[in-house]
């Protein structure tokens, strides 16, 4: 039977921002190691958008020789402790699992995580000599540290060029606490510190230098990883009403400001009665549970679809479930209401039902006409996805598609020579482990033709 | 960290910082601005530049008293440092060619003077109407009287305190029916802004407002900046912060601004009590 992992009781855990999830003991991983078939063609591996050898890395624990395993991840991902806590293995790994035929699939995310939360077990990382060559890596996220590390190791002068104060990107402003401890992102970035990775804070490139200036600064090339930006907007009226908020805002606000612990921090947010948030992915989950933990009597998440539609992790649904929050399904927002005080009172939904599939294969949602809910809302919040952000293209030459994205191939060049890009800033917005991806691989490709 | 060189007092609680800056300094223009964590705990507070040197490396901001932050930067002196500052963000601004009026109300008088300057050194005659509550808090006179000739500058008093007693739409007005202005430039509380954008519309004349929404990050990424212009929502911080005046909605951004008076004040009195404290 695949192991449970110990989680504080749903209602208890909600009340603050500690992590929810508390792994595997060394027990449980040998025991869930032995579940695993040692497959000869592992599906696992073919579901891994980087391929890691799983059964490979399984074996190891089993074996209880973690080093090994660990070195194993390490040859595909240099971020097992944060890849294990938020891929959506259900959708890749586990989803290709042999095991998931007639029962449940190998916990394989846990056996990741596992491993990756113990990062001193694993051997030196061998390091090229240097090689002369310098590049700029814009954006600190996922995608711009994996690509710095990778390239650090292979004997470039590295600097990671980042808007904010700190570095992790949507891993510290936008995934909260409880699912991921800030703690383990510091610790990569401390990581590559020590491989010799320079970090600029407060630089925000295209603003404060850009493309041009970085070559003439003796930057031999550029790997773009800003990330998706701008929130996508509900288009309806009201939106824009005090206490009404994008997720990014909401999230940002307690993750990288720590509205929680205001006035000990000076960042305030709203805590409110009644929580609206719109959404069907991990950031509309990561909103619901956060605000829970600010004190929401009632919190409900208005999907248009039904819960099996939804594309957030199934992990993060049940814990969003298990902590109290209201699915509404089928229920789009047509109208945020002001208060007397100006600020969002209640919010109106349409009712929808499921109609024929559509492109991506899920039942469209149609409006039942003249069926219109209104429920109390004196916190709403979108979390419907993002565009890209406008400051990408201020960067440099490098070409961009015509929703404001960067054009790369699947190596990650653009149409300028010197740079490449990956990450939510080429894809839209996805996750963590293709933006990971996507950085190893440019990386690769930046080695072999800068070296070239 | 960035050093603080030089602090400048205008008024009982109006300050200009210059910070050490170099690369920001080479790449900033007018209308833009930075934004400020002052320490560890601290929020990200937009400022928009006041002045800056490329040559000598910084840049300067004004700021008033009011807040938590404010109040805490306006104890900061020459030596300390703030940790974080980011910029430039947001939008240069475009001025166009002909006569321009700068309106400046409050401490919007440190994003105005700028503009003045940059368009008067750029050639362009330059009418400065500069608004406030009382005598004691205008700001910049000196610096705005060196740049333009006499009767360039037309001075506003709430309270009639000094010069014209009344609000910047009527010396907007007087120059807008002699039909000497082509351009507007506002900058300062939501009300002034306005109504000097009411004024411009009924002449004609196209205005342009620099608008101080809140911010978070400042840089597209939370649209806690968001306003409505011309029935479309942009985010200050990366299509902005000026918009064509005329067709801001200003009621929304009010409501917007206000948002957080409570926790503001909340901050506030926590700093103060703190702080009085130590001092005991």
């Amino acid at each position: 039977m695949r192991r449970r992992t110990a989680h504080a009781r749903g209602k208890e855990r909600a009340k603050d921002f500690r992590p929810v999830d508390k792994g595997f003991t060394e027990e449980m991983a040998h025991a869930e190691a032995a579940r695993c078939m040692r497959c000869k063609k592992p599906l696992c591996v073919e579901g891994c958008p980087v391929n890691i050898n799983i059964p490979g890395f399984i074996e190891k624990i089993y074996e209880g020789k973690y080093g090994e395993g660990l070195d194993i991840i390490h040859e595909q991902s240099m971020l097992p402790a944060i890849c294990g806590r938020v891929c959506p293995q259900e959708n890749q790994c586990e989803g290709k699992c042999i095991r998931g035929k007639k029962g449940e699939p190998v916990a394989i995310g846990q056996l990741e995580r596992f491993l990756g939360d113990m990062p001193e077990v694993a051997s030196e990382p061998k390091m090229a000599p240097k090689n002369g060559k310098k590049v700029a890596v814009i954006g600190a996220g996922p995608s711009g540290i994996t690509c710095a590390g990778e390239l650090a190791r292979n004997g470039f002068d590295v600097t990671v060029f980042e808007a904010f104060f700190t570095g992790g990107g949507v891993l510290v402003y936008g995934i909260p606490e409880f699912r991921l401890p800030k703690a383990v992102v510091k610790r990569e970035i401390d990581g590559l510190e020590k491989l010799g990775v320079k970090f600029e804070y407060n630089s925000v490139v295209g603003r404060i230098t850009d493309a041009e200036e970085l070559f003439a600064k003796g930057f031999d090339a550029l790997y773009i990883a800003t990330g998706a930006g701008l929130p996508k907007f509900l288009n309806v009226p009201g939106e824009n009403l005090p206490n009404v908020f994008f997720a990014n805002e909401y999230l940002t606000r307690v993750n990288l400001m720590k509205a929680n612990k205001f006035p000990e921090f000076d960042t305030p947010t709203k805590r409110a009665k009644n929580v609206v948030v719109f959404g069907g992915g991990n950031v509309a989950m990561d909103s619901v549970r956060t605000a829970l933990r600010l004190g929401a009597e009632t919190v409900t998440l208005c999907y248009r679809r039904t819960e099996a539609e939804m594309p957030a992790r199934r992990a993060e649904v049940e814990h969003a479930k298990a902590e109290g929050v209201i699915i509404h399904e089928l229920a789009s927002p047509v109208e945020f209401v002001a208060g007397e005080d100006g600020s969002v009172c209640a919010v109106k939904v349409q009712n929808m039902e499921l109609g024929e599939p559509d492109a991506s294969g899920r039942r469209r949602p149609v409006p039942i006409e003249g069926s219109i809910d209104e429920l109390p809302c004196d916190l709403g919040v979108s979390a419907i996805g993002t565009n890209a952000n406008p400051i990408a293209k201020l960067i440099g030459p490098e070409k961009l598609n015509k929703w404001g994205y960067i054009e790369a191939d699947e190596n990650g060049q653009t149409s300028d020579p010197r740079i490449w890009a990956g990450g939510d800033i080429v894809t839209g917005a996805a996750t963590v482990i293709l933006a990971m991806g996507a950085g190893k691989k440019a990386a690769a490709d930046m080695t072999a033709k800068l070296l070239a | 960290m960035y050093k603080i060189l030089e602090k400048t007092q205008f008024s009982e609680k109006v300050f200009k910082f210059r910070i050490e800056a170099p690369e920001m300094a080479k790449h900033a223009h007018a209308g833009q601005f930075l934004m400020v964590r002052a320490n560890e705990t601290g929020e990200r507070v937009p400022f928009t530049f006041a002045d800056w040197n490329p040559e000598e490396g910084w840049v300067e901001f004004i700021f008033m008293k009011i807040g938590k932050t404010t109040t805490m930067l306006s104890t900061y002196e020459v030596g300390d440092s703030i940790l974080d500052v980011t910029g430039p963000l947001g939008q240069p601004s475009e001025l166009g060619d002909g006569t321009w009026a700068v309106i400046g109300g409050g401490v919007g008088l440190a994003i105005a003077y700028p503009i003045a300057r940059q368009l008067h050194n750029s050639g362009k005659e330059v009418h400065a109407i500069m608004g406030a509550r009382t005598k004691d808090l205008l700001l910049l006179e000196d610096q705005f009287r060196a740049l333009l000739p006499e009767d360039h500058i037309h001075i506003t008093t709430d309270d009639g305190s000094y010069c014209e007693k009344g609000v910047v739409t009527a010396p907007l007005e007087r120059l807008l029916q002699a039909g000497t202005v082509d351009h507007i430039f506002t900058v300062g509380p939501v009300p002034m802004m306005k109504f000097s954008a009411l004024t411009a519309a009924k002449y004609d004349t196209p205005i342009i407002a620099s608008l101080n929404p809140i911010m978070v990050d400042g840089t597209g990424m939370c649209g806690c900046c968001r306003v409505e212009v011309g029935g479309e929502t942009k985010f200050a911080c990366v299509d902005g912060p000026d918009f064509d005046a005329t067709k801001v909605n200003w009621n929304d951004l009010r409501a917007r601004q206000a948002a957080y008076r409570t926790e503001e004040g909340q901050a506030l009195k926590a700093y103060e009590e703190a702080n009085c404290a130590c001092q005991r």
